[in-house]
């Protein structure tokens, strides 16, 4: 028993390196100001300057269109899949997961070449169209695998107690997958905020994201002001996922990625 | 049947079905009368499940017609049949509480609210689960939840209760109160239980009619003294209940020639001299110290004690083993006699008495039969290509441990113990059955090899 418990060792010591002291250290810069004193200075900045708290509400605004147009195009799809024999349904799985094994730059480069191909203007529509093309796959595999997992003798006890087919979809099927579908929203909502690369390549850094704030402020030595920004960001994460969970805590268990 | 047929809930008629070329289901007639408990019982794979989920409506019929309370549902989906399923695993919603997923049928109907929480508690009560209406599912044990379960299902009121091995997964001693509890709740709602099971035992405790099954197959249909008593095949005398089953000649009316004895019987209408099986069942045999009166005399072999009686293998001197309870006990190396009513003997019809396969004759020397090709006497003239029968006795079939050893491969499955022998079904790779007496002892699902010796086949031109 001791000597199993040693094993974990090397874990905690990593996770104390690279997660808390990194933690503590955001928190510590956040905090301070660029003479090293302790003070919210950071923070009132951040409050009384309209622009970063304008782009923090338009990144929310992008990543929750986002979200919700991968689960609207996603949400089918899995559910198409869940439907398929085995052999098939894992082929087209390894498909729609296939481009996320190429760089993602790469993909969004590819994607600004198509939209000069096809004559079509980079912006918000282009910005929109590379977050769900890269992010999609993250909501589709979740529901897929928590729905092919679903007990198939419930969908039939549904039918046999009257349920027509969109009744047995909206009273079991729906319900059923929901640990799925807050995976899915995770996985995309919040990658989707932080994310700055995209929003700069397919708008040609016109539209401004939040990660590209904070990544333009550490880029500029800005670093308290920057520590406080992605404290911010975090607590907003954390607050997403917090909810998220509490919602469907008792399902959890049978949950997607997360 | 035209006129009762108001009182006919179920009528299936000339019900097949197939999985990928394989049939499951082979000509099913079947009649569920209303209030009446009908059990479906077989051994596992012999498509008793595929019969009741025809009739539910989760598979679509291959051929024949299902109706339903009278009218013709065979393509019906499930949710407009009018009845209910209790399932194997229960199925009950994860995301809802007790109550609302007693209530997910009534909700589905749009009753008042009302209506709905007053005949959901009115089968709480039945299955004695008051007060758990606001329970996770998930935290009910088995039995409770199978009791949720069935509610969820009588709460519709359907013409129809269909059960699908509902006490399979509770341990001995619930399955016993379940089984009690079931029966009382049949009586009392006076709708008809179609009920599927493996467990003989549970079948005739339940049922008002039970119809065996085999190989997709109805094997029996009749009551449960019936089906004990007079079973019409060894399939359904060695599956339900215990029985020694012996090989048998019919000497004439009323007297049967068995294990190197000629008993009185009370059957008749047999052919002189006609091969038959008897079924004795090892509770009618009476077993005393040897005196005059014993038809049959014996050693104890092993004696086992039961419970409430003694089981106690006896062997004869001319070789025959039956098996015998009693509540006295005799034990093992006791010289005892035996007799047996001649009403407690049931003779019944061999279904065989050779195998018999298609063929094809190939030169003088060989012949195809089960899409082989064998070495067999001369054909006497029989011209290549002519279409024959051919015809092997039980005891010429050989069975290999090594698959590979035989001429062709195959899994036993299923053995039947003769007294002295044990009559086997071997399953060929060609879903051809082959049946052989053996001394050896082989077990279900055993793989072998078949092989047959030239001079055991015996041709017959058509």
């Amino acid at each position: 028993m001791g000597r199993r418990r040693n094993w974990s060792i090397p874990y905690i010591l990593f996770l104390f390196c690279f997660v808390i002291i990194p933690l503590f250290l955001i928190a510590w810069y956040a905090f301070t100001n660029e003479a090293g004193s302790f003070s919210p200075e950071n923070f009132i900045r951040f409050m009384k300057h309209p622009e970063a708290l304008n782009i923090l509400i338009y990144s929310i605004g992008v990543a929750l269109i986002t979200t919700v147009l991968c689960l609207l195009i996603g949400y089918p799809a899995a559910y198409i899949l869940s439907r398929m024999e085995s052999g098939k349904a894992r082929l087209l799985v390894v498909l729609f997961i296939l481009p996320m094994w190429i760089n993602f730059l790469i993909r969004t480069l590819a994607t600004m070449a198509l939209f000069g191909f096809l004559k079509l203007p980079l912006g918000e529509g282009a910005l929109i169209f590379g977050m769900v093309y890269n992010f999609l796959p993250f909501m589709i595999y979740p529901i897929y695998n928590i729905l092919q997992k679903t007990d198939k003798n419930l969908i039939e006890a549904a039918q046999d107690l009257g349920a027509n087919p969109k009744q047995v979809f909206i009273k079991t099927i729906l319900p059923l997958s929901a640990p799925g579908i807050s995976s899915g929203i995770i996985m995309v909502f919040m990658p989707v905020i932080s994310t700055f690369a995209i929003a700069e390549l397919l708008t040609i850094n016109n539209i401004k994201l939040f990660g590209t704030t904070l990544q333009e402020n550490i880029y500029n030595g800005m670093w308290n002001y920057g520590a406080a920004l992605s404290l911010v960001m975090l607590v907003l994460i954390g607050l997403t996922s917090f909810l998220n969970s509490s919602g469907t805590s008792n399902t959890s268990e049978d949950g997607g990625l997360i | 049947m035209q006129q009762n047929g108001s009182h006919n809930i179920i009528t299936i008629e000339h019900l097949s079905h197939a999985f990928g070329g394989k049939t499951v289901l082979d000509d099913i007639n079947l009649i569920v009368r209303k209030g009446e408990f009908v059990t479906i019982l077989g051994p596992s794979g012999c498509g008793k499940t595929t019969l009741l989920r025809l009739i539910a409506g989760f598979l679509k019929a291959g051929e024949g017609k299902i109706t339903i309370a009278g009218t013709d549902m065979t393509c019906s989906p499930p949710h407009l049949r009018p009845v209910n399923t209790v399932f194997q695993r229960y199925a009950l919603f994860p995301h809802l509480n007790v109550f609302n997923n007693i209530a997910f049928g009534l909700n589905l109907k749009k009753l008042p609210k009302e209506d709905i929480q007053k005949r959901v508690m009115q089968v709480l009560k039945l299955v004695t689960m008051t007060d758990y209406e606001e329970r996770d599912v998930d935290t009910l044990s088995g039995g409770q939840q199978q009791r949720v379960a069935i509610a969820r299902a009588i709460v519709n009121q359907p013409e129809v209760l269909l059960l699908d091995e509902p006490l399979a997964a509770l341990d001995l001693k619930m399955r016993k109160d379940m089984q009690m509890e079931i029966k009382a709740m049949h009586k009392k709602l006076g709708i008809s239980f179609l009920y599927v099971t493996h467990d003989q035992e549970e079948a005739l405790t339940l049922s008002d009619t039970i119809v065996v099954m085999n190989e997709g197959r109805i094997q029996q249909i009749g009551t449960p003294a019936d089906i004990y008593n007079e079973p019409v095949n060894s399939f359904v005398a060695d599956f339900i209940g215990e029985s020694n089953i012996l090989n048998g000649v019919m000497i004439k009316d009323r007297l049967v020639e068995f294990a190197g004895h000629r008993i009185e019987c009370v059957d008749s209408g047999f052919d002189l001299n006609e091969p038959v099986d008897v079924v004795l069942r090892p509770e009618d045999i009476y077993i005393f110290e040897i005196s005059d009166a014993a038809q049959f005399t014996g050693e104890v072999t092993s004696s086992i004690f039961k419970g409430v009686h003694y089981e106690m293998m006896v062997t004869t001197p001319e070789g025959y083993e039956m098996m015998i309870q009693d509540y006295h006990c005799f034990d093992a190396g006791k010289k005892v006699g035996l007799r047996i009513k001649p009403s407690d003997i049931h003779v019944m019809k061999k279904e065989r008495l050779f195998n018999s396969f298609e063929g094809k004759v190939i030169d003088d020397t060989s012949i195809r039969f089960l899409d082989n090709i064998f070495e067999c006497k001369s054909v006497n003239g029989i011209p290549a290509g002519t279409e024959v029968l051919v015809n092997i006795d039980f005891s010429d079939i050989i069975l290999h441990d090594n698959e590979e050893d035989g001429m062709l491969k195959g899994m036993v499955k299923f053995i039947l113990y003769k007294g002295n022998h044990y009559h086997i079904t071997v399953l060929t790779g060609e879903n051809e059955n082959i049946f052989l007496n053996t001394n050896d002892i082989w077990d279900d699902g055993d793989s072998v090899g078949i092989s047959i010796a030239p001079d055991a086949i015996r041709i017959i031109q058509q």
